[in-house]
């Protein structure tokens, strides 16, 4: 498939609705399978990986028919192509960087992907828009299922589907929920919600999962523990928090507003003024202005702007994007200038219209 | 060996390669703890603690488990200590007595309570022998015994129509 085709689009999750989709950006399950007749990853040959991958895509063929997804051979695909993927997040980091046969098959929706040959033979990945993980494990729960009937998947009767990496062993998922927490950034008390979910052994990452920071005022929470407890429980202590977490940040603008009106109004105009008016400026900056816009929206201190449009911007001013919009690639100093009339052009269409 | 932040014994070691330095800690479980919350912060390096607590217990069983190899992918447990991958579902089995720990600390559980396959071998034996077959196959044909090689080659076949997809 041609992959610029997506670059005037962005996936489903983006698109900035479902419940408390003003704070929570989407909800996310991965589930890890291996197949019990093989090594994992790093230990497979060129073959055996080869055979992995066959097998694997034969059996997604077989249960995908109502459900024609795209498949992209990463062994071949440029880095850029990759970064590409990384960005809109039908990949991992770490597929994106490997080496040999590898490959992701994917909605065009973009709220399935399914990675083959990551860290384990098949990571299946299921993304919606707002909060609803329940939603989203019966959708990834029914595909596992069908895929079972085709596929004999790595299973120990004590402890539960096998992983390459003893962390995810057990039920294999990780469930988890994007947050824009801008307010509690601001006023400082981020990290007392990051010690409050830490102690409950729920981890906190920046938007492009592990080792990634945290950019943008986005952050990922999800389940460290994948042996012990069921599915359902998994997702049912994560969504038992997040209420929580949206309640504080909702606490956090307030306090904002009543304490300062003006002085969060000014910075939200000049963020938005900065995005506008910029002819350079780096991924970094534009992800910290963005946010404040996004604020901006939600608190009604700015007109004429809608949220799937400013969340398509973070992602579409991410240095690949750049590049496939601009359909070539650019340096750093290009690609700060490129972002800076990508930004221009979007705020500018979008405030023309109101 | 000593926490390096206080005088109790350490038991976490972690090995920091962020920032471009290589930085290695040895800390107690409570400074681990804390030490895991700075992370936290940083949105990073939960790869490392967890590389931090395999190297701490597959430490102490070094000395049994140092010889110890997977007899159907070939890893051996040092490699696992290493890499913090394992080579084959068997190895879980194999390790056992190595791993069962470790995954007590990681999930405070050893017995899983969610799904299991609608359809599933009771037996991963034949799963794991071909396993080791196709990497017996492979030393064959790397030492050019092709004998060997071509009836491997064959049972592998009947194998895998048997325990196989379709």
């Amino acid at each position: 498939m041609d992959l610029s085709e997506l670059t005037g689009t962005s996936g489903e999750w983006l698109r900035g609705t479902g419940p408390e989709s003003d704070i929570v950006i989407s909800s996310r399950i991965r589930l890890a399978r291996n197949l019990a007749n093989f090594p994992f990853v790093s230990r497979a040959s060129t073959d055996e990986k080869t055979q992995i991958s066959d097998e694997v895509r034969a059996g997604i063929k077989e249960t995908a028919r109502t459900r024609p997804l795209s498949f992209v051979d990463l062994e071949v695909l440029p880095t850029l192509d990759r970064q590409f993927l990384m960005e809109r997040q039908l990949i991992s980091r770490e597929q994106a960087g490997g080496d040999g046969n590898r490959g992701v098959a994917f909605a065009k929706e973009e709220n399935i992907s399914l990675m083959i040959n990551e860290e384990d033979h098949l990571r299946m990945q299921f993304m919606r828009s707002g909060l609803a993980l329940v939603e989203t494990w019966d959708e990834a729960n029914t595909v596992d299922d069908a895929l079972e009937e085709r596929l004999t998947f790595a299973f120990h009767p004590q402890l539960g589907y096998l992983t390459a990496c003893p962390t995810n062993v057990g039920t294999g998922l990780r469930a988890s929920v994007m947050l824009h927490l801008p307010a509690l950034v601001i006023t400082k008390q981020i990290e007392k919600v990051f010690r409050a979910l830490h102690k409950i052994n729920l981890a906190v990452r920046g938007l492009y999962g592990e080792g990634s920071q945290a950019s943008g005022d986005f952050y990922q929470i999800s389940n460290q523990v994948t042996l012990g407890k069921s599915e359902m429980k998994t997702i049912q202590d994560i969504t038992a928090v997040v209420p929580q977490i949206i309640q504080y940040e909702r606490q956090a603008r307030q306090a904002l507003l009543s304490e300062g009106r003006e002085t969060l109004q000014d910075r939200v105009a000049r963020s938005l003024g900065i995005l506008r008016a910029a002819r350079s400026i780096s991924s970094e900056e534009t992800m910290h202005h963005l946010s404040n816009v996004r604020l901006g929206i939600n608190l009604g201190l700015i007109d004429g702007l809608e949220i799937p449009a400013v969340n398509e911007m973070f992602i579409h001013t991410q240095p690949a994007h750049l590049q496939k919009i601009e359909g070539r690639e650019l340096d750093v100093p290009n690609r700060n200038v490129a972002r800076a009339t990508y930004l221009r052009n979007r705020l500018r269409d979008k405030s023309a219209e109101n | 060996m000593k926490c390096d932040f206080c005088s109790e014994p350490a038991t976490v070691h972690i090995t920091d390669m962020s920032k471009g330095t290589h930085r290695v800690l040895h800390l107690c479980d409570g400074c681990a703890e804390q030490e895991k919350g700075g992370n936290l912060k940083a949105g990073s390096k939960i790869e490392n603690i967890v590389k931090g607590i395999i190297a701490a217990f597959a430490g102490e069983m070094a000395g049994e488990l140092a010889k110890l190899a997977c007899p159907y992918c070939g890893t051996k447990f040092m490699e696992f200590r290493t890499k913090g991958r394992l080579g084959c579902p068997a190895d879980y089995d194999v390790f056992d007595k190595g791993l069962m720990p470790l995954i007590e600390r990681i999930h405070g559980s050893t017995v899983h309570r969610g799904k299991s396959p609608s359809r599933h071998a009771s037996d991963s034996g034949p799963q794991a022998e071909l396993i080791r077959l196709r990497r017996e196959l492979r030393a064959a044909v790397d030492c050019e015994h092709y004998e060997d090689a071509a009836r491997l080659r064959d049972l592998i076949r009947a194998k895998e129509g048997l325990h196989g997809p379709e």
